[in-house]
């Protein structure tokens, strides 16, 4: 048996892929997914009144309390700083630049998850301006803020705030990403932030697939005074999400956050299912102006495959970097930055609804530094 | 990706011709790509230092294999070190003489741990115990709701209360105790190693139940920082063993490497898939090939092997024997093909396909368009192209958004193809092909064969019968 599949399988491949010339695409034919009910939005809750919001987690003594008003990434980074900051250290201390500085530096540069092929390109830059004469040999300092500097500069142009739809109808911002990244938290901490600010927020549960997913957003919702719009277990995300809009649109609420299924890019009926979701969301009245893709500061390369494969499918405008408030430096945003051209925009730090902060880029290599 | 590393050792390795040993310094630059490969696939930077090291040890003036090429030889030692390091001793669940044997699951957030709880659950039922669940995730939002409907899902027990994690475990254990449950799986919150607080917790949360068996839940796209926390999560709690999740994607899983390495404990299971029967046993060789960026073809095989429908494939092999395979079982064996997954790089992945052939693309659109120019067939036609003239071949194009140039390519492929496997009919068959369900020869010890309640497609008319 075993056999006859492997003949089978290289049968078929070899002629799927000799078969046809690459050219126009041609529509999918729909796979039926996942069982798809008949979409029955819930009656949106009753705004409540603004409710006293759940106080940010307690941090431990080593941290600095974040000042009054937004927090800053550099001091919930505080706890994370110690790893790599001991092969700068190592660095800055020696007297002059040699073949072992380089080393320290690959290293923490592969530590914080930058990845070879960028720290490659970055330190051969590095090294060819040392040869030339543009970084002095004896001052490892310098070089280190040569790096530090080339790492910040590769955010140059980037924009950190989140777009809003110019005219009628409401602004959607669609939130995609693979499973356990934090989707669902991070929609919940916007919203609060946003309904902070005086906007009108609706909620998609637009995850009809894992258990309890709709429960855990509606949660999200009662603390932060937002609407939510669900559908039945199982019932199609593009119908959910369709219906908040226009839920949204009806009562002029000016934001729907939309909530997907974490899904792993590698399976391609869901990465369909997604397009067709991003096709739904950008239907009038809402306008689509950001597509988001939530990504987990522990994720090594693999971020890269990610972030190719969600911006191939539905276009993302942006990323937002989970969890790092944990040791993981979440340095793979250089390489996708620097591969897919891709912006930062958010930064999650934490559980709490107050734990999401603005990307700076300068704080964030910064933090990488120690 | 297995041709791209021996083939980037087969040019290093060209000049090596007439010597009797792998010169030094040819190794010196396989370990540098070996260096690179691993990196990439995420394993920690000083594990790969040891492991270098090690392969260098083994590689370095030994004598050439007769058999093998000097790449293929050093790809042999690395895929041996990596299985040495992954492997060792398999953990062998046995169960507490007082029941109920307790697991305990811990792990960063987001890494999978309530949904490996189910899962976990669920093959403990299939060894033919009573397991019961407890759900100790009080920090995030419908946690227990998430586990409730799982366990529902499955038939097993869910105890929770608005407690605290700790007393949880202290009453899911009595309440385990009075049902007579012997198994007891807590699932516990997402943590950070270095929040003092909630490792301080599940250290109070173990000591209460005092479990016979903790497993550190890690995903499997994890980068660099994997030991850190599972050094950090060892401390705490004495891991006795690790699962990784989501290994159904593409990330090369050396995070699982590093985290053995740095545990010193067997990985147990693997998670591949959202659905509750998607669990497995741990094999090391085949992680050993994936994080070498070689895929993983055993497994391959076997989530084929669980995914085709035995009947439908029963009776492909009975035409392929009979020189009659269709375009009617093409369809069909494409269709469950699409079930495993992306279908670029999978031929990369097969074994015996000729060097020039690797390579090529894959692109899943293009299978769309090959379904549904079948599909705009008659079943006649599909039974016997012959019939296909001009004026047909134009009407499938129409039919099926294609033009007739994709549907003459498709069918010349098709025949090629039909003239390959006509010769291996009887090549199948001599290989005992001949009774689908043979366990494959890739079985360490016990293998249970999951079938995953998959709705299988129903055949939409297998063609006209010969």
């Amino acid at each position: 048996m075993t056999l006859v599949i492997v003949l089978i399988v290289v049968a078929v491949l070899l002629v799927a892929s000799g078969a046809l010339v690459v050219g126009t695409r041609s529509r999918r034919r729909g796979v039926p997914l996942r069982q798809a009910g008949p979409p029955q939005p819930r009656a949106p809750k009753p705004p409540p009144v603004p409710a006293a919001t759940a106080a940010p987690e307690p941090e431990t003594s080593a941290v600095i309390e974040a000042p009054a008003g937004r927090p800053v990434l550099k001091d919930r980074l505080g706890r994370a700083r110690g790893l790599l900051a001991g092969y700068f250290d190592q660095v800055r201390g020696r007297k002059g630049i040699d073949e072992a500085t380089f080393e320290e530096l690959e290293e923490a540069l592969i530590l914080a998850d930058v990845g070879v092929t960028t720290t490659t390109r970055v330190l051969a830059d590095l090294r060819d301006r040392l040869r030339s004469g543009a970084l002095p040999a004896t001052d490892p300092a310098a070089l280190l803020q040569a790096l530090q500097d080339d790492l910040t500069s590769m955010f140059e142009g980037d924009v950190a705030s989140l777009a809003y739809a110019d005219g009628e109808g409401p602004t959607v911002w669609l939130f995609v990403g693979v499973n356990g990244v934090g989707k669902t938290t991070t929609i919940g901490k916007l919203a609060l932030r946003e309904t902070q600010a005086g906007r009108a927020v609706v909620l998609a549960a637009g995850d009809t697939f894992r258990a309890a997913a709709g429960e855990q957003l509606e949660s999200w919702a009662e603390r932060a005074g937002a609407r939510i719009v669900r559908g039945s277990d199982g019932a199609d995300p593009s119908s959910v999400i369709f219906d908040a809009v226009q839920h949204a649109a009806s009562r002029g609420a000016g934001l729907v956050l939309a909530d997907t299924a974490g899904r792993l890019h590698t399976k391609v009926n869901l990465m369909d299912e997604l397009r067709k979701v991003r096709r739904v969301a950008e239907r009038p009245p809402g306008q689509l102006t950001e597509v988001l893709l939530v990504l987990d500061a522990t994720t090594g390369q693999n971020g890269v495959a990610q972030a190719r494969q969600f911006t191939e499918a539905v276009g993302v405008t942006g990323i937002v970097l989970t969890k790092l408030d944990g040791t993981a430096k979440g340095g793979v945003v250089l390489a996708i930055r620097s591969e897919l051209g891709l912006p930062i925009k958010l930064v999650g730090v934490g559980e709490g609804p107050a734990d999401l902060v603005p990307f700076d880029p300068a704080e964030f290599v910064s933090a990488l530094f120690g | 990706m297995f041709d791209t590393l021996t083939d980037r050792f087969e040019t290093i390795f060209t000049r090596l011709r007439g010597r009797g040993r792998l010169g030094d310094a040819e190794v010196g630059e396989v370990l540098r790509e070996i260096r690179v490969a691993l990196l990439e696939a995420d394993v920690n930077l000083a594990v790969v230092r040891e492991l270098i090291e090690a392969i260098r040890a083994r590689c370095s003036g030994a004598e050439l294999a007769k058999y093998l090429t000097p790449a293929q030889q050093v790809i042999k030692v690395v895929n041996e070190e990596l299985t040495a390091t992954l492997g060792g001793e398999a953990l062998k669940i046995s169960y507490a003489s007082k029941p109920p044997t307790v697991v305990l699951l811990a792990g960063l957030q987001g890494s999978g741990k309530t949904t490996a709880s189910a899962k976990l659950a669920r093959w403990f039922r299939q060894q033919g115990r009573h397991p019961y669940l407890i759900g100790a995730d009080l920090q995030r939002p419908a946690a227990v709701e998430q586990l409730r409907v799982l366990g529902a899902e499955i038939g097993v027990g869910v105890f929770s209360a608005p407690t605290d994690p700790v007393s949880v475990a202290r009453g899911g254990l009595a309440e385990a105790q009075r049902l007579g449950r012997d198994v007891v799986i807590i699932d516990t919150a997402g943590r950070l190693a270095i929040d003092r607080e909630l490792m301080d917790e599940v250290r109070r949360v173990s000591d209460v139940a005092r479990p016979h068996y903790t497993f550190f839940v890690v995903d499997a796209m994890t980068g660099q920082d994997a030991v850190q926390t599972a050094e950090a999560f060892h401390q705490a709690l004495q891991l006795d063993g690790i699962i990784l999740t989501k290994v159904d994607g593409d990330a090369r899983g050396g995070a699982a490497l590093s985290v053995k390495k740095v545990v010193g404990r067997p990985i147990a299971f693997l998670s591949t898939g959202e659905r509750v029967a998607d669990f497995e046993i741990f094999h090391p060789d085949r992680l050993a090939s994936r994080i070498l960026g070689m895929g993983d073809v055993l497994s391959l095989i076997e989530k084929a092997e669980r995914e085709y429908d035995e009947e439908v494939t029963g009776q492909a092999l009975q035409r392929l024997q009979a020189g009659t395979f269709t375009l009617d079982d093409f369809l069909d064996q494409l269709r469950q093909l699409k079930k495993m997954g992306p279908l670029t790089g999978l031929l990369s992945m097969m074994p015996g396909v000729p060097k020039e052939m690797r390579d090529a693309k894959v692109d899943d659109r293009d299978v769309g368009k090959i379904e549904a120019i079948i599909c705009s067939m008659t079943p006649l036609e599909r039974a016997d192209p012959t019939l296909l003239d001009g004026s047909r071949r134009l009407r499938i194009a129409h039919g099926s958004g294609t033009s007739t140039t994709e549907v003459n390519n498709l069918l010349r492929q098709f025949k090629e193809m039909q003239k390959m496997m006509r010769g291996m009919g009887p090549m199948a068959k001599l290989m005992g092909g001949g009774r689908p369900g043979n366990a494959s020869k890739s079985s360490k010890g016990t293998r249970k064969k999951v079938k995953g309640g998959r709705v299988t497609p129903s055949s939409k008319g297998l063609g006209p019968s010969r």
